[in-house]
């Protein structure tokens, strides 16, 4: 039976008929970069929009209403349901992108470069230091609508290709498919604590925006036998590419990383569902804040002497790096050994965003050497990248 | 115009086999009623505020079960949803009302001079006397699919509403959202503040959204008297004491829900009810009365004893820890609220928590003397 009526929802048809101000968001106690753009007038002037599977600006920025502010990190607030998100709803998302990437600009093009002998150097990061590397991307597949919006349907299709696409890989690509919901609660266990898997859905910034629903369902992890390359399907994002390994070999984790993913991308492509990109946005992805290359490369590196300098942030901003904790984006550090990454995505390259962790953790750990010898390290802060 | 939705256009592509969810670790009342053949009937269907079979069963997709309880594992989005998808909630409403059908007809009776007794619970055992009920306002979307003007309108309604109420119901309306972190932690220590919504039963049907925008909670001077606005249900109104004096306490809750229910009909937007479902509430666990009366008693002995659980069975009892719905006794103490909801009335069912707590602190009384309790098994009510 087909059915070409407009589809329920969880936003109901009544609501048009509440003025502007009743279904404004109360945005007084809220810190994060949706509250920052979204005022009562641009609420009134694109609430009755859609995108053509159906997704409206509530959808949108529910996420951002219901958390008002991160204690870590200033949290975007908004998601995308679909590609047509990004057009439909540019009058939000551009000032958005805007302040979250560094000023970049409605007509500004991003370049993509996954060529990995372009990266110089990264074979030598000190391991006494640097004790992973680690290089992760995400990729949303053309024709399906993304995870805070699609159906069951849709998430297992993806998931269909995925298995197809990922278990044709070989040599070193070759590995399996571990759909969650058959793993036993030990597997998951061993591939959390191995940094392998992703969390179950306790985040409220996801929750919210409906990522987690019908949880398991869809879900899984392809990993290589080496366990050094890995695929999560239908997590935040349609798909993660993720390489690492032990060490400092960044040099090493970025050609796997390149060559791993742009086999993935051509076998989508053969089954005419390639990635989304485009010139401007780079990668399409749920989140605003993984436009472009939707990179973060990074290392966990022992820092316990300059991690409590006092220009440690200012150095990290100046290098374009962030820190995290090891257990990722929402945790502290522990025993002085820091998650250093890009803090850029969009409006830089590939290479040039791994570059900057190599050169900068390179640096990073020269400090710290010269900080355990009770030596100044005022002569080599760097200069703004 | 149609409005656009979260459930998106895309889906009805997929074939019914790909959409039906997968159930099959699945222990609550929609998944066990949710065959794929029904779902294929029902999955093209909205309500007229566009409330459809996904947004209905998603908390129960979402929640596979629950250790202490069965879940429904559906919620209603707006008043329709009760008829439009009857083909799946009839059925849950049977499971979980004790067999009751498409043509039964449900008893009001709100006249408390009909209860026989309850103000006699000993109080040093029944610790304090609790009713509850929930009402949902005419021409309003439920807590899972009402829009934030929806609810502010909702709100705005109740305030007007409980204003007006006076002498032992004079009270106070406090919106959450102004509320200090102290204030809210002292009202949910006295028992009267509902949760942030934390439960991922709520939470996955979207009731949390917006929080805490347009919910709030009023209160009577003497604290005996509150009504929680917008949490699982548009209102929630509770009459409650310390001590054993159920009959107070229902007195209290029939005459302020009656002064209340006159003053939202006066503005046009009477209560959600009907004389098959009674009062029509976001879960369908709580429609007929939505009423659960109870009380917290002391029954470290009985609640021992092996024929405990048989006891509150027989009696149409159930037991919760003294938290609330999700949490565990704390020193024996227990709360014991009537187990049914719709085919009884309000009378009816306080009469059952009334004359069974007095039997079970009799059990007890008789066990902490060492004397059996066979004598006083009752008979299955």
């Amino acid at each position: 039976m087909t059915t070409i009526m407009p589809f329920g929802n969880t936003h109901n048809n009544f609501k048009l008929n509440y003025k502007v101000e009743d279904e404004f968001p109360d945005l007084s106690k809220h810190n994060n970069h949706m509250a920052k753009i979204l005022t009562k007038e641009l609420y009134g002037k694109i609430r009755d929009r859609q995108t053509p599977s159906g997704y409206t600006l509530d959808d949108v920025i529910q996420t951002g209403v219901d958390n008002p502010g991160h204690p870590f990190i200033m949290t975007v607030g908004c998601v995308a349901g679909d590609e047509e998100s990004y057009e439909v709803f540019k009058e939000l998302l551009d000032p958005v992108i805007s302040d979250r990437h560094g000023g970049y600009k409605p007509s500004d093009k991003h370049k993509t470069d996954l060529n990995f002998e372009n990266l110089k150097g990264g074979d030598d990061l000190d391991p006494n230091y640097v004790l992973s590397s680690r290089v992760r991307t995400g990729r949303s597949i053309k024709g399906f609508t993304l995870p805070p919006h699609n159906s069951r349907g849709e998430r297992r299709a993806i998931e269909k290709l995925s298995v197809e696409a990922l278990t044709s890989l070989d040599g070193e690509f070759k590995g399996k498919y571990y759909p969650l919901k058959s793993m036993t609660d030990a597997e998951q266990e061993q591939l959390i604590s191995d940094h392998f898997l992703f969390d179950k859905p306790v985040s409220p910034l996801l929750t919210c925006a409906g990522m987690a629903r019908d949880w398991p369902d869809g879900r899984g992890i392809m990993h290589n036998d080496n366990k050094t390359f890995l695929v999560w399907v239908n997590e935040e994002d349609h798909l993660r590419v993720i390489s690492m390994q032990p060490g400092g070999n960044m040099r090493e984790v970025f050609k796997r990383f390149c060559v791993g993913l742009q086999k993935i991308e051509e076998i989508f492509k053969k089954h005419n569902h390639g990635f989304m990109w485009n010139e401007h946005l780079g990668y399409i992805l749920t989140c605003p804040s993984n436009l472009g290359t939707g990179l973060r490369g990074g290392v966990h590196v022992k820092l316990p002497k300059l991690s409590t300098h006092a220009k440690f942030d200012e150095i990290l901003t100046r290098l374009r790096l962030q820190k995290r904790g090891t257990g990722g984006v929402d945790t502290a550090s522990v025993g002085g050994v820091f998650d250093i990454s890009n803090a850029d995505r969009l409006g830089s390259s590939e290479v040039a965003q791994v570059q900057l962790v190599v050169d900068g953790v390179k640096l990073m750990v020269e400090m710290e050497k010269k900080l355990e010898k009770g030596e100044a390290i005022d002569s080599m802060i760097p200069a703004q990248k | 115009m149609p409005f656009g939705d979260a459930h998106n256009q895309v889906k009805m592509k997929f074939s019914s086999e790909e959409e039906y969810p997968d159930l099959s670790k699945h222990n609550n009342h929609m998944s066990k009623v949710l065959t794929a053949a029904l779902y294929e009937r029902l999955r093209s269907k909205q309500t007229p505020s566009g409330f459809t079979l996904d947004d209905i069963i998603q908390t129960g997709v979402d929640n596979p079960g629950h250790p202490f309880i069965m879940t429904v594992g559906c919620v209603a989005g707006d008043e329709e949803t009760y008829e439009v998808f009857k083909e799946l909630l009839d059925p849950v409403i049977e499971d979980r009302h004790g067999g009751y059908k498409p043509s039964d007809k449900h008893k009001t009776d709100l006249t408390s001079s009909n209860l026989k007794g309850g103000d006699d619970l000993d109080p040093d055992y029944v610790l304090s006397s609790r009713v509850r009920t929930g009402r949902s306002v005419r021409g309003f979307c439920l807590p899972p699919h009402c829009s934030r003007g929806e609810r502010r309108a909702v709100e705005k309604l109740s305030i007007e509403a409980l204003a007006s109420l006076s002498g032992d119901l004079n009270g106070k309306y406090y919106a959450l959202k102004n509320m200090t972190d102290a204030e809210q932690q002292q009202l949910i220590d006295d028992h009267f503040l509902f949760d942030k919504p934390v439960s991922p039963l709520l939470l996955s049907s979207g009731m949390g959204r917006d929080w805490p925008d347009a919910r709030g909670i009023w209160h009577n001077d003497n604290k005996t008297f509150l009504v929680w606005v917008n949490e699982e249900d548009h209102l929630r109104v509770i009459s409650m004491q310390k001590g054993g004096n159920m009959k107070e306490v229902f007195n209290r809750f029939c005459t302020g829900l009656t002064k209340i229910e006159t003053l939202f009909k006066e503005r046009n937007h009477a209560f959600m009810w009907n004389e098959h479902l009674g009062y029509v509430l976001t879960c369908p666990s709580n429609l007929g009365t939505g009423l659960r009366a109870g009380v917290h008693v002391k029954l470290p002995n009985m609640s021992k004893n092996a024929k405990f659980e048989e006891v509150l069975k027989k009696l149409r009892l159930q037991k919760r820890g003294t938290g609330g719905v999700d949490t565990a006794a704390v020193g024996g103490v227990f709360d014991i609220s009537n187990a049914d909801r719709l085919g009884f009335s309000e009378v009816e069912l306080v009469q059952m928590v009334v004359d069974g707590v007095k039997l079970l602190v009799e059990m007890e009384k008789k066990l902490e003397k060492g004397q059996s309790i066979d004598d006083i098994m009752p008979a299955q009510k």
